[in-house]
């Protein structure tokens, strides 16, 4: 990371530390959110970068805060030592489905990571005990320390931000790193990258393990917030936003998920604060939002950007 | 002990016979020409050596090991690398980046070095040698270069680079030359020999004639999937089967 990147990632650091204090209790709680999405779409970012979009991500997310709501609701763990298990619950989950999965590529694996997910929804729903069903599990505790008070949304946030940051720069030195490089070569010319020796189904894999492992971890951060897990916090529907934050930020970088969910967001609310449009048709306006950012953006907000200011901070890779 | 060995290798798809139960030998240090018309089979043979195709029968002795069958990976981690017919890069990476993937099996990381930057030491070395590569194949200048934007005999450069950085003790080599002017071409003859002066062996696939009969100190001739013909280039060049099967096939 370059110096002037540093000081950029420290100026919004900054700015988000102080930005709760100037905003409503709604407004607080949706900052929550936004940070998780942020995860999501980060950790999303890296099984696309072998080139397999998936569409089990969200469902895995859902793996990761059954995972911790059952864990600190049934055996009394505390949510500092559910958490990270969530993220290996995931990331085991991931593990296992690899097998079948890998052996099918673009629009079969697409269709199959959906049928996964859908098959693990469908356990959370029919198996009541210990799952809880439709209505899921409630009533999860928020997470301890000292007399920190978590039902608070700012010791929230500022924990998720904690959470969030380390993760994100964990996912980027990945990206950065010779694992990314092979990553990206198995997305290009997967034939090429095994010519010299890479194993190109283990780093699939990794790729959709380690993904999985930290939106695993930001499933236990959404809910322990909400206090709820159900299985419709994971549906197909919120994978649906999940690609459209993605695409139209630019997936092409390693920032461009993450101002596609930010710019979104905001967006959004702006939206519904307005009253201009019926809250019923508001997937209408994100389905219109998608097709023209495709159609006259292909590399995103991201690539707008790019082109703006001759260089960001998000080198291509 | 021949370094590589096909024995009696069949490649059938559905029901057409591309190989049909070849057999040849190469040894260590030599540069190997493998030709024949166009459809005979030669590219089927490297895929089928390489592991990128498994044979329908028969053995591929490297190195006194069976390797048919077995994973690309697994093979060219073993010192067997193939180039591809076909223009094949990294396209969206730099030139410098595509020449580094191929030193994987050397410089590979883990998750952990990759968060904690625990092999940077390891990773400066493979660096530096992939720079190395870059200057022998011509192409240090351009090393920031996107692969897609450089000129095809560059291209054909960069493929070559992505291979010997994959410390190749055996290289198969599929029409290296295509897309290349003559003075290129005499560029790559030379880059060639100097692979075979470091002890690598070359198995050459190639229409380009001159270059074939100026490299390769001994033939494999293929014709319809079978084996037709072996011998030096004089013998090749005064062979009547060979011959005949050129002007039939047209090439
Ligand atoms: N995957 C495949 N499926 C079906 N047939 C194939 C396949 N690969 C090759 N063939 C057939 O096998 C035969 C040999 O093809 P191959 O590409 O090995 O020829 P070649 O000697 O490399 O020719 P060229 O000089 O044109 O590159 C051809 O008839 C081809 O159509
Ligand atoms: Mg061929």
């Amino acid at each position: 990371m370059s110096i002037k990147n540093l000081i950029i990632c420290i100026v919004i650091l900054a700015g988000l530390v102080a930005l709760p204090h100037f905003l409503a209790y709604n407004f607080q709680d949706l900052l929550i959110f936004l940070a998780v999405n942020v995860l999501v779409v980060v950790s999303y970012r890296l099984v696309t970068l072998t080139g397999e979009w998936s569409l089990i991500h969200v469902v895995m997310m859902g793996v990761g805060a059954y995972a911790s709501a059952m864990l600190s609701k049934m055996a009394g763990f505390p949510f500092w030592i559910s958490m990270p298990i969530a993220g290996l619950t995931a990331a085991t989950i991931a593990a296992l489905l690899c097998f079948p999965l890998f052996r099918m590529t673009q629009f079969y694996f697409l269709i199959g990571s959906f049928a996964a997910g859908e098959a693990i929804r469908l356990v959370w729903i029919y198996f009541i005990d210990p799952f809880g069903g439709s209505s899921g599990i409630n009533n999860l505790p928020p997470p301890e320390l000292g007399d920190i008070d978590f039902y608070e949304p700012i010791p929230y946030f500022y924990m998720t931000l904690i959470i969030v940051t380390i993760s994100l720069f964990i996912l980027y030195r990945i990206e950065k790193s010779r694992v990314g490089l092979t990553l990206n070569a198995v997305h290009w010319k997967a034939p090429l990258a095994e010519s010299v020796g890479v194993d190109t189904w283990k780093y699939r894999s990794l790729a959709l393990i380690v993904g999985s492992f930290f939106v695993g971890i930001a499933g236990a951060l959404k809910v322990h917030y909400l206090g709820v897990v159900t299985p419709h916090q994971f549906g197909i529907g919120v994978m649906v936003f999940v690609l459209i934050w993605v695409i139209v930020g630019g997936y092409a970088s390693f920032v461009g998920p993450i101002i596609g969910v930010v710019v979104l967001t905001v967006f959004d609310q702006g939206l519904r604060a307005s009253g201009i449009v019926d809250p019923a048709v508001q997937p209408a306006v994100y389905g219109a939002v998608l097709i023209a950012s495709i159609l006259f953006m292909p590399e995103g907000l991201e690539g707008i950007g790019k082109r703006f200011f001759s260089k960001s901070s998000g080198e291509n890779a | 002990m021949a370094l590589l060995e096909v024995k009696n290798v069949t490649k059938q798809f559905g029901g057409l016979t591309a190989l049909n139960d070849v057999s040849f030998s190469v040894e260590k240090g030599e540069i190997r020409g493998l030709i024949g018309p166009n459809g005979a089979g030669k590219s089927t043979m490297f895929k089928n050596i390489a592991g990128f195709y498994t044979p329908t029968k028969g053995e591929v002795i490297y190195d006194g090991q069976n390797i048919a069958g077995a994973h690309p990976c697994k093979v060219s981690g073993m010192g067997l690398v193939r180039t591809f017919q076909e223009t094949t890069l990294f396209d969206e990476m730099s030139v410098f980046e595509n020449a580094l993937v191929g030193c994987h099996m050397t410089a590979r990381s883990n998750l952990f070095s990759a968060i904690f930057g625990s092999d940077r030491q390891r990773q400066k070395i493979a660096a530096e040698k992939t720079m190395d590569v870059l200057e022998f194949m011509g192409l240090a200048d351009r090393k920031d270069q996107l692969a897609s934007e450089l000129p095809l005999g560059s291209q054909r450069a960069l493929a070559m680079a992505i291979s010997l950085n994959a410390d190749p003790k055996v290289l198969l080599m599929d029409e290296p030359f295509a897309g290349m002017n003559p003075e290129e071409t005499n560029h790559m003859m030379d880059l060639t020999r100097k692979l075979q002066d470091k002890g690598i062996t070359i198995v050459l696939v190639e229409h380009d004639m001159k270059a074939v009969m100026g490299l390769c100190g001994y033939l494999t001739v293929l014709c319809f999937g079978s084996l037709l013909a072996e011998g030096t280039p004089e013998e090749i060049r005064n062979n009547e089967k060979v011959i005949q099967a050129y002007l039939g096939g047209g090439s």
